[in-house]
């Protein structure tokens, strides 16, 4: 056994209210440097167990240790300092278009306070690394859906987390940029980036191989 | 600290690009604000000038003695006991024999040569340091104790009254600050509350990639405080112009009583407050406003 896990998911479930329970009884370890895959049907709760591991929610029992920190019982203030160890990827993308392709990736260095030449350079380098480096000053609205799905990507790395989460990140693309993200998250994984990805396309992960967490009805089948 | 110091620069270009955004809307906000403003410090200026009118009146309020069959040198023996008091501006001893010759000098001749004896007793004016009725009305009850006193009258009615009317004023530009005060942190708070509603994805991102709450509040802080202190000078402005408008006829006025009035703006310091107070209302406001909508994203 290694060290500890990076993120230890222990008795997890979420209720929400009216009682619709999203998961059930949900126990999961993931080691550093892993690229973990969550699968299933949609509504199955691979959305929930993701924003419960990025404190989004809460979970209604259980407790999820993330890096050390009980993540359920987060205190207000602390939040945004544990998300920024996070890159999040969401499936709707959340690019804000009221600016630049440049600015969207900037927001989370200004947010932690880097700027000037220093950010820049990071957001470059970011957009390099998903190959937008030739649209910054475009804007997100003028991208395809899957240049707008590698800005947002450019956006969750830039500031470097250990820990990157990805909501269904292929869902509305073609099988050709598909597997450019695919190839992308797992550069990022080579380089010690642990990833967890959901998504409900087996081809997908069946190519790349990596853990596989199958969720149904809430529950964890394997 | 270069980065905190970025940040607020920022945080001001936003609130600045808020306010280009929608210059009209912001021009009415700044208006119902200076207007808010203006009442209360308007009425505040106008109670200032009363005071200050009615400052030239005051000192005439006196305490008035009459003494019984006393003679003269036990009379003016309290006189010069009177004048040693700290409470006590001045005293004018009026003899029996003067009385009569004020009021020959009156044109009342006739009369007093009608009277068989001299009817008038000694009487002591008394001029108190204080002109509030209630050192009138003590120092008149002190005077009345002494047995050699038999009667005192104290011209103190107009003066309570005045002073009522003042507090009155007082009261009333109180009332109006905490109402006009809370409209002002109100009319923000709605502009503020649009603002948030115009930004909301940004916001929602924000707070998803780490941004404190702090961090999401600055720049609409930054903006309700200019608005408040840009609406705070154009409520100041309204009172200026009001009192240059009113300049004219307030001369007149004074004239008609043969006298010279100028009226009297608000002073630096006040200026000051008021500035300071209508920035607090609107940061206040903002504070709010914004409170509210990231406890609603939780």
């Amino acid at each position: 056994m290694s060290a500890q896990p990076l993120i230890e998911i222990s008795e997890v479930t979420k209720r929400y209210p009216g009682g619709h329970e999203a998961l059930s009884n949900i126990s999961l370890g993931i080691e550093p440097g892993e690229m973990v895959f969550l699968t299933g049907h949609s509504g199955a709760g691979k959305s929930t167990l993701l924003k419960l591991i990025a404190a989004i929610e809460r979970p209604t029992s259980g407790h999820i240790i993330v890096n050390g920190q009980n993540v359920g019982r987060m205190k207000r203030p602390a939040l945004p300092f544990f998300r920024r160890n996070i890159g999040l990827i969401f499936q709707d993308h959340k690019l804000l278009y009221d600016r630049s392709v440049f600015d969207n990736v900037l927001m989370p260095l200004h947010i932690q306070g880097v700027i000037g030449n220093d950010a820049a350079k990071r957001v470059r380098a970011a957009l390099d690394k998903v190959g937008l480096l030739n649209k910054e000053r475009a804007r997100p609205i003028t991208l395809s859906g899957g240049e707008q799905q590698r800005l947002c990507i450019a956006r969750a790395i830039v500031s470097r987390p250990a820990l990157v989460l990805a909501d269904e990140p292929t869902a509305n693309l073609d099988d050709a940029y598909a597997r450019d993200i695919m190839d992308m998250f797992r550069a990022f994984n080579e380089v010690g980036v642990t990833l967890i990805i959901s998504t409900h396309d087996q081809d997908l992960i069946n190519r790349y191989g990596g853990r596989k967490v199958t969720l149904a009805y809430g529950k964890q089948v394997s | 600290m270069k980065a905190w110091l970025a940040h607020h620069l920022h945080s001001l270009k936003i609130a600045a690009e808020q306010f280009r955004g929608a210059p009209v809307a912001t021009l009415f906000t700044l208006l119902v604000i200076g207007v808010a403003v203006s009442l209360p410090a308007g009425l505040y200026a106008l109670l200032s000038n009363l005071e200050r009118a009615a400052g030239g009146v005051k000192p005439q309020a006196e305490v008035t003695a009459f003494f019984k069959e006393v003679d003269e040198a036990r009379a003016r023996a309290l006189a010069a006991s009177l004048k040693k008091r700290a409470d006590v501006a001045e005293v004018l001893f009026v003899s029996k024999a003067d009385g009569i010759k004020r009021l020959e000098a009156a044109g009342l001749a006739d009369v007093a040569v009608g009277l068989p004896e001299n009817p008038l007793p000694h009487t002591l004016v008394l001029t108190p340091r204080e002109t509030t009725p209630v050192a009138l009305e003590a120092l008149a009850a002190e005077v009345k104790a002494n047995p050699d006193i038999e009667r005192v009258l104290v011209d103190s009615d107009w003066i309570k009254r005045l002073a009522a009317l003042m507090q009155l004023g007082r009261d009333l530009v109180g009332m109006l600050i905490l109402v006009l005060g809370a409209a002002l942190a109100a009319i923000t708070a709605n502009t503020i509350r649009l603002q948030i509603y115009a930004r909301k994805d940004e916001i929602e991102v924000a707070r998803l990639i780490g941004a404190t709450d702090r961090f999401i509040r600055r720049p609409f802080l930054y903006f309700g405080g200019i608005q408040g202190l840009v609406g705070g000078l154009a409520g100041w402005l309204l009172v200026i112009v009001a009192g240059l408008l009113l300049e004219n006829s307030v001369a007149q006025v004074a004239a008609a009583y043969g006298s010279q009035f100028h009226l009297a703006g608000l002073s630096l310091q006040e200026t000051g407050l008021l500035l300071l107070f209508s920035t607090a209302l609107g940061w206040l406001g903002a504070y709010f406003a914004v409170g509210r909508a990231l406890r609603e994203h939780d």
